[in-house]
């Protein structure tokens, strides 16, 4: 469960956010909105990149202002430039880097990235330089650092906004197969008919939130 | 072309060489290679590097497009030193490049970024009392690695876009967006650092 409580953002004298009340209890939901609506400030929101200026955030029960690190370990955050997600030389080295803190050895990291891997697609890429890879595996790989610690949340900030339709369809399509709660901030309005809830922002407000027809319509209307 | 070379799975000797003994290793020629200022020792230096990578049995495919550049910066840092200063000091800094960056290389083929990252943090361990975090420079060390490969990317796609526009020889086409792109890079990857949990741990 996702709860915005009053809250609002400010960069300066620029209200991002104004006044957002939002409870998530729904595992697809959907940010949608124009440039500079302040969807992805809200979606930073869930894991703590970014902090309200007023009002508060609540994860599972917890504040990510005071509980950073745990919040972060039950949301899972993939970026639209998987190049930029992307840290270690190869993809298995990448995901293993997730479970650094975990209990693991580092063979036995290595063996749970590997399966990772091959449980998205990736079979047998634990070993190929990861900036190397297709821009659809990229972003296989970046979602992979995040399943990998089967975090309870996955937000997802216009994951697709670089693929070809083919692995827009396929990352769509592993989303949906996922048991986590998953939260994708996208402009890819044809991929949103499997999902409960979009909510619409405009101008730092939550405009629509609606099952993806009507909302789809109001946002439609907006951007006209 | 990425100037330090990626993991090449194998298991020559230096392969199964522990990665903080290798780390060592190469800090030890490096430092050496800044030490000494004879051109016939650092060549011996250079000799010692090639001959790592007859023993770690690197392919030639993948050892080709490095030597390929090496000798290219070393030709031209060798003409212009030996144009603005001597023929010994455009040898020795050239010499200095090639086993330098020849090592650097040679440890990066044969030894897995995250076994490098992992020996740090055990070798720094006994200073966390001093307040070094070895987490941090495990991972400051990791990044870089990874950092050579993904600047070196950046610069060839802004290359291309600059020779798209017919400005192939103007610095201002290649620095401007190279630096943008970089300082972009480095926001983005911050923030990807913070949402994976870097920094939380200590």
């Amino acid at each position: 469960m996702i709860e915005f409580d009053g809250v609002g953002h400010r960069y300066g004298e620029r209200v991002v956010l104004a006044d957002v009340d939002l409870v998530i209890p729904e595992r697809r939901v959907a940010f949608v909105g124009l440039n500079g609506s302040g969807k992805s400030t809200l979606a930073r929101m869930i894991n703590g990149l970014v902090l309200p200026t007023t009002g508060k955030v609540l994860v599972e029960g917890l504040d990510p202002a005071k509980k950073g690190a745990a919040v972060r370990r039950k949301v899972g955050f993939v970026f639209t430039n998987p190049d930029s997600q992307i840290v270690m030389p190869t993809a298995g080295e990448d995901v293993a880097f997730s479970l650094r803190r975990s209990p693991l050895s580092r063979a036995q990291r290595a063996e749970r990235a590997r399966e990772v891997l091959a449980e998205h697609g990736l079979d047998g890429y634990a070993d190929h330089p990861a900036h190397q890879l297709s821009g659809g595996q990229k972003q296989l790989l970046a979602l992979c650092g995040m399943l990998v610690l089967d975090p309870d949340v996955l937000v997802c900030d216009e994951p697709t906004t670089l693929l070809d339709l083919r692995n827009k369809r396929r990352f769509v399509q592993l989303l949906g197969q996922l048991r986590q709660q998953v939260v994708l901030v996208t402009h890819d309005l044809d991929l949103l008919d499997d999902f409960e809830r979009v909510i619409v922002l405009d101008e730092g407000r939550v405009v629509a939130d609606d099952r993806p027809e009507p909302a789809l319509r109001h946002y439609r209307k907006l951007a006209e | 072309m990425n100037p330090l070379g990626l993991y090449a799975p194998g298991s020559s000797p230096l392969h199964r060489l522990p990665a903080g003994a290798k780390f060592l290793g190469m800090l030890l020629l490096v430092t050496s290679t800044v030490l000494l200022s004879s051109p016939r020792w650092l060549a011996v230096l250079c000799l010692a590097v090639a001959l790592g990578y007859a023993v770690a049995r690197i392919p030639a495919r993948r050892l080709l497009p490095l030597v390929r550049m090496l000798l290219l910066m070393a030709a031209v840092l060798f003409a212009l030193q030996a144009w603005l200063l001597s023929v010994h000091d455009a040898a020795v800094t050239a010499l200095r490049l090639v086993a330098a960056l020849g090592a650097a290389s040679l440890l990066t083929f044969t030894t897995r970024v995250d076994a490098v990252v992992a020996a740090l943090e055990r070798g720094l361990g006994p200073l966390r009392r001093f307040g070094v975090r070895p987490a941090r420079v495990g991972l400051f060390v990791g990044l870089t690695l990874q950092a050579v490969s993904t600047l070196s990317g950046i610069a060839s796609s802004v290359q291309e876009a600059a020779r798209a526009r017919g400005a192939e020889r103007s610095l201002v086409a290649f620095a401007v967006p190279f630096l943008v792109r970089t300082l972009t890079y480095a926001d983005e990857l911050g923030e990807a650092l913070a949402a994976r949990g870097a920094g939380d741990e200590d």
